[in-house]
């Protein structure tokens, strides 16, 4: 609803930051985006799934950060001073870190321009559609995909 | 009507109503004659009649009233309470509840009109009167006697002036203010005649100032007034809109409004049998002189009037607000400490230093005093809790046909409002256990030489930083062979298993999922989903759960819960390279261990610590961590107890005690339970807390 909103349209029009991970664009939906920080010391946490480095305390709030990278199961990540990390609030009163190795801009896809993946059970799929962009191929992430594997994959 | 913003107001209030009047009808239920009772129970059911019927809740009302004429026959001496009766009554409550229940969730008391319960009540009361006394026809006459008092009682209504207020009268003319006196009577069912006057006084308020009333102010607070009072206003308004505005107000009957002007004041004394005919009739602005009553004592009046009725100290908050004002007494603890960290060594002279740590101290005792209060103030009796549950043991009681008593003690005991609102179904859970599972029929008991009503006790007390919520009963206990039979049919353990385990690790098997011991399925308990359920709950508000019997004696399930939640002392240590908070509360003792000392007992790590054997923890192993210290000639060992068990968790360093903020980390990390949170420190870095409980 706000992304629509957010968008200005009725044409179907939604807003996406461009990322980079392991040298792939990727789009997240602007809705999910709560801030983007810069890199942070991470706590890390024992017994954690493996793709969780551990929490960042972000103005006194704990919050745990992902890796992309080793969600998808690339290489680790390499910190850089363009790593960023983009607090996600899927919900109202639980924020999530993602890592990603650059945040480009914020760019506009239609319904039009996203190829549709077909999601299937048993693939790790991540995304829902590829977008066509002037600047390239961009990954549109499934957000709540990421998310949710950690129940399967424990 | 819009009774909306007393909505709140009627929830809470028939929330008590109805938990006094299921108290009351329990002790009526064993001591029948009991009259005090039979007023308390007779009080009750009329406010919350009166009340429903004020909110508009007719069916509501309507089986409030049919139970109230019970309660009535039985309070005259013309019925006895029957076994029958008391459960119709019962089920009376529970459907008033229901009715109330609705109203909370959707502000509408439902549909059901609950017919079939009034019409068994009507029978109870004809079979009761019947039985009993001569009068066949179901007695009618509720409440003699207000009717009585309202016959005798003087009519305080009509209005004498004195002659400032004359005075004040001609000045408010001059200035083009009328004066009106308003006549207001209440419809008899009225039962809040104190709150409705209080209503017309805010209603009539908004039109211009009151000068004065009749009864005064004060008598009409103290609710020392009949049906009617009158109303001396100065204001502008046209009298029919004074007169809708007044009408609003519920459960007024009719409202008079009569123009006074000096003249009339003047000759105010004449017309006394005039005055009380036009009383009645609703013609507004009868310009007809009012009459001075012998009877109206007055005070000279001239006070504004409309003095809230304060009796109340207590203020009613949402909880989201503690939480925020929580929140902040957190903010500034981490601040605090965060200021503590600052060594001023860098800056400052030696006297400078000593300064700051006392200006540190002296934060530290407000920031930890300010904790104190808000905790408090979050801290509500357990009594709200256990209240509901002799009524559900006296249900059980006759579901299962057996004889038992609850006994309870320590209601009084305080604890955290988050913890008394997830409490509640654990404890009901146990309950049940032990009156389906625990006690005996009273057959068995019989010939056991126990006496034949079965006992449950509950007992609630603090013990240091936690309270202990003890639950007992005197009955068969658990019998440990047949849990273990019954473990070894299910497969949970094997028949090896079972030969080197003890008797408490058979009853730990009982909180283990899905097993129940319980030879048949109830709709009481014994669905195999109770004390797993019990034990998860416990434990996710940070408290332990322990449970001894012994068999043909009883048994006695222990609740230890901590006072609060989210602030709490620990002790922080170092782990590899990374802190760690043991909460203080856990802590039995730390030691210097050397290396020598660890003995190893089938492959586990002991040291023998003054006579008892206690197993090692190595931290570092438990936790992954990646750095590793150097083995020294001793170790560190923080003995952590839980209940009875103990363990040494052997880390590298320890920091010192801290008040730390118990956070989240949040639902998407995968959360081991040996971590039971994290906390900021003062330099903002993070520090995991530790959940020693799963570590014993």
């Amino acid at each position: 609803m706000a992304d629509i909103a957010e968008a200005g349209s009725i044409d179907q029009i939604k807003q996406y930051i461009d990322v980079m991970i392991n040298n792939e664009q990727y789009g997240i939906d602007i809705s999910y985006i709560d801030n983007i920080i810069r890199m942070q010391r991470i706590t890390r946490v024992p017994k954690a799934q493996e793709y969780f480095p551990g929490v960042i305390n972000l103005r006194g709030e704990i919050i745990p950060v992902m890796s992309l990278r080793r969600r998808f199961g690339f290489e680790d990540d390499v910190f850089t001073p363009k790593t960023r990390i983009l607090i996600l609030k899927p919900e109202p009163q639980a924020s999530i870190g993602f890592i990603v190795d650059e945040v480009r801009e914020v760019i506009t896809l239609k319904e039009e321009e996203i190829d549709r993946v077909v999601t299937s059970e048993d693939k790790n799929t991540y995304i829902t559609g590829i977008g066509k962009h002037t600047k390239g191929l961009i990954s549109v992430l499934n957000v709540a995909a990421v998310l949710q594997e950690k129940e399967k994959g424990e | 009507m819009d009774v909306s913003q007393y909505l709140e107001v009627f929830i809470e209030e028939a929330k008590e109503h109805l938990q006094a009047l299921n108290e009351h009808l329990l002790i009526l239920e064993k001591e029948p004659e009991n009259e005090n009772t039979i007023n308390e129970i007779f009080r009750a059911a009329h406010s919350l009649k009166g009340m429903a019927g004020t909110m508009g809740y007719k069916r509501m009302q309507k089986l409030t009233h049919d139970m109230e004429n019970v309660f009535q026959e039985i309070r005259s001496g013309k019925m006895k309470v029957r076994p029958e009766l008391t459960d119709c009554l019962f089920e009376g409550l529970d459907a008033l509840q229901e009715y109330v229940d609705n109203i909370i969730n959707t502000q509408d008391e439902g549909m059901n009109d609950n017919q079939p319960l009034i019409d068994t009540l009507a029978h109870e009361l004809e079979v009761g009167l019947k039985g009993e006394a001569a009068a066949p026809e179901p007695a009618k006459k509720e409440e003699p006697a207000p009717k009585k008092e309202e016959a005798e009682a003087p009519k305080a209504n009509s209005v004498a002036y004195a002659d400032h207020e004359k005075m004040a009268i001609k000045e408010a003319a001059s200035q083009g203010l009328t004066t009106y006196e308003i006549h207001v009577d209440l419809q008899e069912s009225c039962l809040l005649k104190a709150a409705r006057a209080y209503l017309v006084f805010k209603a009539v308020e908004e039109f211009g100032e009151i000068i004065k009333s009749v009864p005064d102010a004060q008598m009409i607070e103290d609710e020392k007034f009949d049906l009617s009072f009158v109303v001396c206003v100065l204001s502008k308004a046209a009298p029919e809109d004074l007169r809708k505005r007044v009408l609003n107000v519920s459960e007024v009957k009719e409202v008079t409004i009569e123009k006074v002007t000096f003249d009339n004041v003047e000759v105010a004394e004449v017309k006394d049998e005039e005055k009380k005919e036009e009383e009645k009739k609703p013609v507004p602005q009868a310009p007809t002189a009012s009459a001075a009553a012998a009877a109206s004592t007055q005070k000279p009046a001239g006070q504004t009037t409309a003095k809230k009725a304060v009796v109340n100290r207590s203020v009613r908050v949402d909880i989201e607000k503690l939480d925020d004002l929580m929140n902040l007494v957190s903010e500034l603890i981490i601040a605090k400490n965060g200021l503590a960290s600052i060594s001023p060594d860098d800056y400052a002279g030696k006297e400078k230093r000593s300064a700051y740590n006392e200006q540190i101290e002296y934060l530290e005792r407000i920031t930890g005093n300010i904790h104190q209060s808000v905790m408090k103030v979050r801290m509500v009796p357990i009594e709200s809790v256990v209240n509901r549950f002799p009524r559900m043991i006296r249900d059980l009681s006759k579901k299962l046909d057996k004889p038992m008593e609850l006994y309870m003690s320590g209601e009084e005991t305080e604890l955290d409002r988050t913890v008394i609102d997830e409490i509640g179904d654990p404890l009901m859970h146990i309950l049940r256990n032990s009156a389906d599972h625990g006690l005996e029929s009273a057959e068995v008991r019989k010939s056991l030489g126990k006496p034949e009503t079965g006992s449950i006790f509950l007992n609630a007390y603090q013990e240091g930083n936690s309270v202990v919520i003890e639950c007992s009963d005197d009955g068969g206990g658990i019998n440990t062979e047949k849990v273990k039979a019954k473990a070894i049919e299910k497969g949970t353990i094997t028949e090896e298993q079972a030969e080197t385990m003890t008797e408490k690790d058979f009853i730990d098997l009982l909180f283990k999922p899905s097993f129940s011991t319980a030879d048949k399925i109830s709709d009481v308990s014994g669905r195999g989903v109770g004390l797993d359920v019990v034990k998860s709950k416990i434990e996710s508000l940070s408290g332990t759960v322990e449970c001894r019997t012994a068999l043909g004696q009883g048994t006695t399930f222990t609740i230890r819960l901590p006072l609060t939640l989210a602030i709490i002392q620990s002790l922080m240590v170092i782990i590899g390279d990374e802190k760690y908070a043991i909460p203080l509360g856990s802590i039995d003792t730390i030691e210097d261990i050397p290396i020598e000392e660890i003995k190893r007992v089938e492959r586990k790590e002991v040291v023998n610590l003054r006579g008892s054997v206690i197993p090692l923890v190595r931290m570092a192993d438990i936790l992954d961590v990646p750095v590793r210290r150097e083995e020294k000639n001793t170790v560190t060992m923080v003995v952590v107890a839980k209940g009875e068990k103990k363990a040494g968790l052997i880390v590298d360093d320890l920091i010192g005690q801290l008040e730390i903020v118990i956070k989240s980390i949040g639902k998407y990390i995968n959360n081991s339970k040996i971590i039971s949170g994290a906390t900021v420190l003062g330099d903002g870095e993070i520090a995991l807390i530790l959940d020693t409980n799963a570590l014993v």
